[in-house]
């Protein structure tokens, strides 16, 4: 039997204890605002106005058109001019712009004339991600530009041709492709991670610093009612920074919360139960608060990595992808973007939220186990 | 405070031991404690008096040997024995964050004191500590005194017959260990068995009965006249002569003499028998130029005893150990 009074205490002593230190307050409140922020306003992997050096060699209207079909679409925008390959290259040495733009002379006549007319762009392949994107977005320049001329040259021949085969693409659930609306949302699975793990594990280990565990140990109390006394106050306030992180997401950055709030808290409930039982386990391994400090993030940056919060699941070597179904962040974060996004409902998460509940109740039940009221 | 011989045995120990790796911190110890005494547990730093505590409250595992505490057995009945026991170590482990008033209330709701009872109790530890005006105040704030004074109301606000006390005097002036005495007495005096540590020997007069602990073992029990009277090697005299500094080093060399220590302005000296050593040593004294010599028997302390004790046991083994060496 749990004696609620004896949870109870431990429960309000928590809150107490929590809420009397400034540094926790921070934590708990200005940590989930300040890391949205950040991940909403600075941390995108967008490419907007990447910085192109333009060399038209040609200078004729076809390939001054070609020049401003790139600038003028919103990825791109220009650096610098020139005619001289020697300064083109310095600036892409020193980084000083992400690609260069080269129209050789003749490129007009050869349009002109109905025959290939290549356009090159060289790219800074230091920064894969940026230019692998940058390329995507000059095929759509230059397809686009093809498709004109190819329609122009019909026209002026032979009437009527099909103008071949043509790409339409629509990115569902997220039109414009922002990364904030898909990291926004997901902040909130790691933040809730890190305040939950590091709460309950520190909450225990101070304890066992100062000495007061022993104090509560030599009493009746029981495992159960200590370890709930000692997680409910952390789950409620993950819960509460849930809450936070939608009021900021939607509220200031404008993003779309498509499904139900209600399943959202049921999701990350069942994620806080992992959570919860890992930074239990930690504290049963750690005696000094530095100690828990560094096993909390000895298991944060993997989950984080092996998460699909930054890096694509899919392009992790297959193994790693199975490891990756052990992680509860992972099957969190589709819950989240499934809500938040698409907005569907448990009849499609349905999987996600059982793995959740499995992997929590089993970390619980280790975490339960390793805990003893002996104190050595 | 003593109680009859035969009243109940509520506190047993019977060859307890308790390993860490290799070291032995406490190595088969037997004892036990009666209803209603105050009995003490005295030995030097690291003798093994907390691990002792600690394996009667359930904290820790004896690695051999049985105990039982309130008729409970030690290592199967740990959950029965925690309510009817009281701790608290020299830490004096209160929540700093928390008010005088709210520490009280928790541990009052962990014991699950019975709800008509709590105001009482909360009242009773206030008083008893002294802290009824400072209700509100952070228990970090107070002073050493005070906090050791709520943290043993703390300890007994179930009221429990049997209170185990760790060091709880030390880290506190002297006026607030005295005043802390005076409150052991009165529970004992209400009934309440105390088992208590203690590495300062004028404390251990307060108890009805001591163990007197080193390195792990027990090296002597007994009432404190008891432990005079019987554990005693030798006879204490005290000697006062002129500089009695130099007196100390050539009274070290004279057959017979146990030790000699400086002892407020004259020396103590620990001898074999009595009346001739006592003789020889005003005799040689006198002759050395240190007259005028006084020599009298004197009453041993219990510093003399716990001091002739230890090192009794340290020459013994040393002794062992250079014969093993050979």
């Amino acid at each position: 039997m749990i004696m609620w009074e004896r949870v109870l205490q431990i429960l309000r002593k928590e809150f107490k204890i929590v809420f009397r230190d400034p540094r926790m307050r921070l934590v708990i409140f200005g940590v989930p605002v300040i890391q949205c922020l950040i991940f909403g306003y600075a941390v995108t992997m967008d490419v907007r106005d990447a910085r192109l050096v333009v060399m038209d060699l040609d200078n004729t209207p076809a390939s001054r058109e070609v020049v401003s079909a790139f600038l003028g679409s919103p990825y791109f925008r220009a650096v610098g001019w020139t005619r001289d390959w020697a300064e083109a290259r310095h600036r892409l040495d020193a980084a000083e712009t992400s690609g260069v733009l080269r129209i050789n002379s003749g490129f007009g006549e050869a349009l002109g004339a109905g025959r290939p007319a290549p356009v090159q762009l060289i790219l800074d392949g230091s920064d894969s991600n940026t230019a692998s994107l940058i390329l995507g977005y000059s095929r759509q320049v230059v397809a686009r530009i093809s498709g004109v001329v190819l329609e122009a040259r019909a026209g002026a021949t032979a009437g009527r041709v099909g103008p071949g085969v043509e790409l339409r693409e629509r990115a569902w659930f997220n039109a414009d492709l922002t990364s904030r609306n898909y990291f926004v949302p997901g902040i909130m699975a790691v933040l809730v991670m890190l305040v939950t793990l590091m709460l309950t594990s520190m909450a225990i280990v101070r304890e066992k610093e100062v000495g007061t565990i022993e104090q509560v140990m030599v009493t009746p109390i029981r495992r159960s009612e200590f370890i709930l006394g000692k997680s409910l106050p952390f789950a409620v306030i993950g819960l509460v920074d849930v809450g936070l992180v939608t009021v900021v997401g939607v509220g200031w950055f404008g993003i779309p919360i498509r499904g139900s709030f209600a399943l959202l808290l049921l999701g990350m409930g069942l994620f806080i139960l992992s959570t919860l039982g890992i930074g239990l386990f930690i504290s049963t391994v750690s005696s000094t608060q530095q100690q828990a400090m560094m096993t909390t993030f000895f298991f944060f940056f993997p989950a984080m990595l092996l998460s699909g919060f930054v890096y694509p699941i899919d392009s992790m070597p297959e193994p790693v992808q199975w490891v990756t179904l052990a992680n509860p962040l992972r099957h969190v974060l589709v819950v989240i973007r499934g809500i938040f996004l698409k907005g569907v409902g448990a009849d499609v998460l349905w999987p996600q939220l059982v793995a959740l509940l499995l992997i929590g109740v089993l970390v619980q039940l280790f975490a339960i186990s390793r805990f003893r009221k002996r104190v050595v | 405070m003593r109680r009859d011989a035969d009243s109940a045995v509520v506190v047993e120990a019977e060859n307890l031991e308790r390993r860490f790796g290799e070291f032995v911190a406490v190595a088969g110890i037997s004892f036990a404690v009666r209803a209603g005494e105050v009995f003490g547990f005295l030995g030097p730093n690291g003798a093994g008096k907390s691990t002792t505590i600690r394996m009667l409250c359930g904290l820790l595992a004896p690695t051999a040997g049985r105990g039982r505490v309130a008729g409970f057995d030690m290592v199967t009945e740990t959950e029965r024995i925690k309510s009817r026991i009281g701790y608290m170590s020299q830490r004096f482990s209160l929540y700093d964050e928390l008010t005088v008033e709210e520490n009280i209330d928790f541990f009052s709701g962990i014991y699950r004191v019975a709800r008509n009872r709590k105001k009482a109790r909360k009242d009773w530890v206030l008083e008893m500590a002294g802290l009824q005006g400072h209700r509100r105040t952070r228990t970090a704030h107070l002073p050493g005194g005070w906090k050791q004074r709520l943290a043993l109301g703390c300890a007994v606000l179930h009221e429990p017959p049997i209170v185990f006390l760790d060091e709880p005097t030390s880290g506190v002036d002297p006026a607030s260990r005295r005043a802390f005495w005076t409150l052991i007495q009165e529970m004992a005096a209400a009934g309440t068995t105390v088992f208590v540590t203690t590495h300062y020997l004028e404390e251990s007069e307060y108890c009805d009965r001591l163990a007197i602990i080193d390195r792990g073992r027990i090296v002597a029990a007994g009432t404190p006249t008891e432990l005079k009277r019987d554990h005693m090697r030798g006879t204490v005299l005290e000697i006062n002569c002129r500089r009695p500094f130099e007196a100390m080093r050539m009274l070290e060399r004279l057959p017979g003499v146990r030790e000699v220590a400086l002892f407020g302005a004259g020396l103590h000296a620990v001898v074999d028998g009595d009346g001739e050593v006592a003789a020889m040593i005003r005799s040689r004294l006198e002759a050395a130029g240190f007259a005028p010599v006084e020599v009298a028997s004197a009453v041993p302390s219990l510093e003399d005893v716990f001091v002739s004790l230890v090192e009794e046991r340290s020459r013994r083994e040393s002794g062992v150990k250079e014969g093993k060496g050979r």
